[in-house]
């Protein structure tokens, strides 16, 4: 079946990138975490860092993605993906290092780590899946759950009184000093890939020219906790999520301070 | 050969100087740590003595963070170490559950102070069952060193990095502030690596060879079940392996004291001043906590009358002298938690010990 392909095609138009190993992932239909992988195994390939990264997995969704990204993984504990990757980057300040997080990881218990891996302008690149909810432990509030929003352990609606507003981390980071990169990207239309790709390739390009800390927020899905269909649920990024977290890059350094 | 012969000179320096000496002759050059009383020469020492010799050092936001960097550097197949005291301590127990989980090495130094919550900056020993009995969560052990004086402040930081390698494993040095605070001469012997420097598990970067994964998680069938009994497996050698303890005064002991750290240090005195009375008491004193010398205690307590417990808590190590032995009722306890027992107090309890049994003067 493949060789005929190959004969009605002479010039393959498509391919799995060589970072994204060949196996049946474990996200839901719909659920956007796939293509934040595919990016990044993409984007791996195009700098051809491979043999010299090390990526920092999260607690959330996202916990196996070694299985699917192929290079050398640290698994981090809830939040602290930025501080182990600090180790790391320390350690081997010549690799690539990555963390990938989701809201929960990131916005709220490592909210700590995450300022402060930006402040010291840390050479590393973090890769931020923001789907307004906890996906993993059955989708519970988040910092960044809209108003009004139900989830799990908002069963009543998101009310500001009760759980403040939803944290724009892109903007938040930009403000600090250490950042190089901070923009916000969504995945819900091939035009808004394209600019999602175009924001990790600048990301990756900040380390490894050494200007410091990147970060990409993604406007993820989770169409399981948010009880929608993938189309629907890719509406409601397009629509009422990305209304509150604009899409855009927020900083963007030329060259790094010290130099 | 004699120290003048070996060209080893003496150094006269804090205990928790000569923590930091003996971690960067052992080839620690990554430190991180958070500001607390009393462990900070530490990072102040590793402040102004690692960057000069290519080595980094990184004050943290806080003990969470530090606990993850050195998760980090660990994974990277560094040597790295930390120190802090009792509330900092407690906030690495996440990630030393998952050091332990992912069998990462490190030297994690507790100068330890007294508790619970903020307690106070008084010397104490009340952090030994989080330090023994592996204080986060999911069930682990790791090596825990406790010197009594400079030398082994400095000597035992370095084993415990010999320790840490060969297990996979963090490993702790339980001082306190007496001990970190305390100048004495001690012998900077050279660093004699009894495990390989090879970490064959180290991320680097895949280029070359497999990828490599260092993780804590299992989700199939009876993977966890097996990583566990494996975990274990590890602390049951250390218990057949690693036991250090000194003897001391024990011939013809008939009181036999079981103290670590500063208690033990204190009660040397006590005991020379016994012994001088005539009253045949000596010291079993565990060096390392876990493992601990349970058969030695056990001995101990079967040929001697009564076995006197000190410590600078309410009674921690207790419990593991009474599960060594079931000579129960030989056991005492002299107590002084958050606070150094007096060697006139540990003289007098020594004496009504001796007259109890009927034993010398
Ligand atoms: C210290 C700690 N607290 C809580 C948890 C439970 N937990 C696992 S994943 C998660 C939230 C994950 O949400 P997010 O980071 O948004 O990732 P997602 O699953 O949505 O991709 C929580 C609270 C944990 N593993 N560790
Ligand atoms: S629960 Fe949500 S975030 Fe997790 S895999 Fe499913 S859709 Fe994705
Ligand atoms: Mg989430």
């Amino acid at each position: 079946m493949k060789d005929k392909r190959r004969e009605t095609f002479p010039r393959a138009v498509f391919s799995r990138p060589r970072s994204l190993l060949d196996v049946r992932s474990h996200y839901c239909p719909g659920c956007h975490h796939g293509i934040a992988h595919r990016i990044l195994a993409e984007t791996i390939d195009r700098f051809d860092v491979r043999g010299k990264t090390v990526g920092v997995a999260p607690v959330g969704c996202a916990v196996l993605m070694y299985d699917y990204i192929d290079v050398d993984f640290a698994e981090a504990p809830h939040g602290r993906a930025p501080a182990v990757a600090t180790g790391v980057k320390r350690a081997h300040p010549d690799r690539f290092v990555f963390t990938y997080q989701g809201d929960g990881d990131l916005a709220a218990i490592g909210t700590s780590e995450i300022i402060h891996a930006a402040n010291r302008g840390e050479n590393i690149t973090v890769l931020f899946i923001n789907n307004t909810t906890y996906g993993m432990t059955g989708g519970q509030m988040a910092p960044t759950t809209m108003l009004g929003q139900k989830t799990a352990t908002s069963p009543y609606g998101r009310e500001f009184r009760n759980d403040g507003y939803p944290i724009k981390v892109a903007e938040l980071l930009a403000t600090i000093e250490g950042t190089a990169y901070s923009a916000r990207v969504a995945t819900s239309t091939p035009a808004q890939i394209r600019k999602a790709k175009e924001a990790v390739r600048k990301a990756f390009d900040m380390q490894i020219r050494e200007v410091g800390f990147s970060l990409v927020e993604f406007l993820s899905t989770c169409p399981t906790n948010w009880g929608m269909k993938p189309l629907d649920a890719q509406k409601r990024v397009l629509g009422e999520i990305s209304g509150y977290f604009p899409l855009g890059v927020y900083k963007e350094r030329k060259q790094a301070d010290f130099v | 050969m004699t120290l003048a012969a070996s060209g080893i000179s003496r150094e006269l320096m804090k205990g928790n100087e000569a923590i930091c000496v003996g971690a960067i002759a052992a080839g620690c050059r990554f430190y991180y740590g958070y500001p607390i009383t009393p462990q900070n020469d530490i990072p102040e020492y590793m402040a102004a003595h690692l960057p000069p010799i290519g080595g980094m050092f990184l004050q943290a936001e806080s003990e969470v963070a530090t606990i993850n960097f050195l998760l980090g550097a660990s994974a990277s197949g560094k040597r790295v170490m930390t120190s802090s005291s009792g509330p900092g301590i407690s906030l690495m127990q996440e990630g030393l559950s998952y050091m332990a989980g992912m069998e990462l090495p490190a030297v994690i130094v507790n100068i330890s102070r007294s508790g619970p919550g903020l307690g106070g900056i008084a010397p104490s020993q009340g952090d030994y069952f989080q330090a023994v009995k592996g204080g986060g969560h999911g069930g682990y052990r790791m090596p825990v060193l406790a010197p009594h004086s400079v030398q082994e402040m400095y000597s035992l930081t370095m084993r415990a990095f010999d320790l840490s390698d060969k297990y996979r494993n963090p490993a702790m040095i339980l001082g306190d502030a007496v001990i970190g605070q305390m100048k004495e001469p001690f012998v900077p012997t050279p660093y004699l690596p009894t495990v390989s420097a090879e970490k064959p598990w180290a991320l680097t970067g895949c280029a070359g060879r497999e990828r490599r994964i260092v993780k804590s998680l299992y989700l199939k069938d009876d993977e966890i079940e097996v990583h566990n009994w494996k975990l274990h497996r590890k602390y049951t050698t250390m218990q057949k392996e690693e036991v250090l303890y000194e003897s001391y005064c024990m011939d013809g002991a008939r009181v036999v004291i079981v103290a670590f750290g500063t208690a033990a240090r204190v009660s040397k005195t006590a005991i020379q001043v016994a012994r001088r009375e005539g009253i045949p008491v000596g010291m079993l004193r565990p060096v390392t906590l876990f493992p601990f010398p349970s058969r030695e205690v056990n001995e101990a307590a079967g040929v001697a009358d009564a076995i006197l417990v000190i410590e600078m808590n309410t009674g921690q190590m207790l419990e593991d002298v009474r599960m060594s032995t079931r000579h129960h009722d030989k056991i005492r306890f002299l107590g002084k938690p958050c606070a150094i027992p007096t060697p006139e107090e540990i003289l007098q309890e020594i004496r009504r010990l001796a007259g109890e049994i009927g034993a010398g003067r």
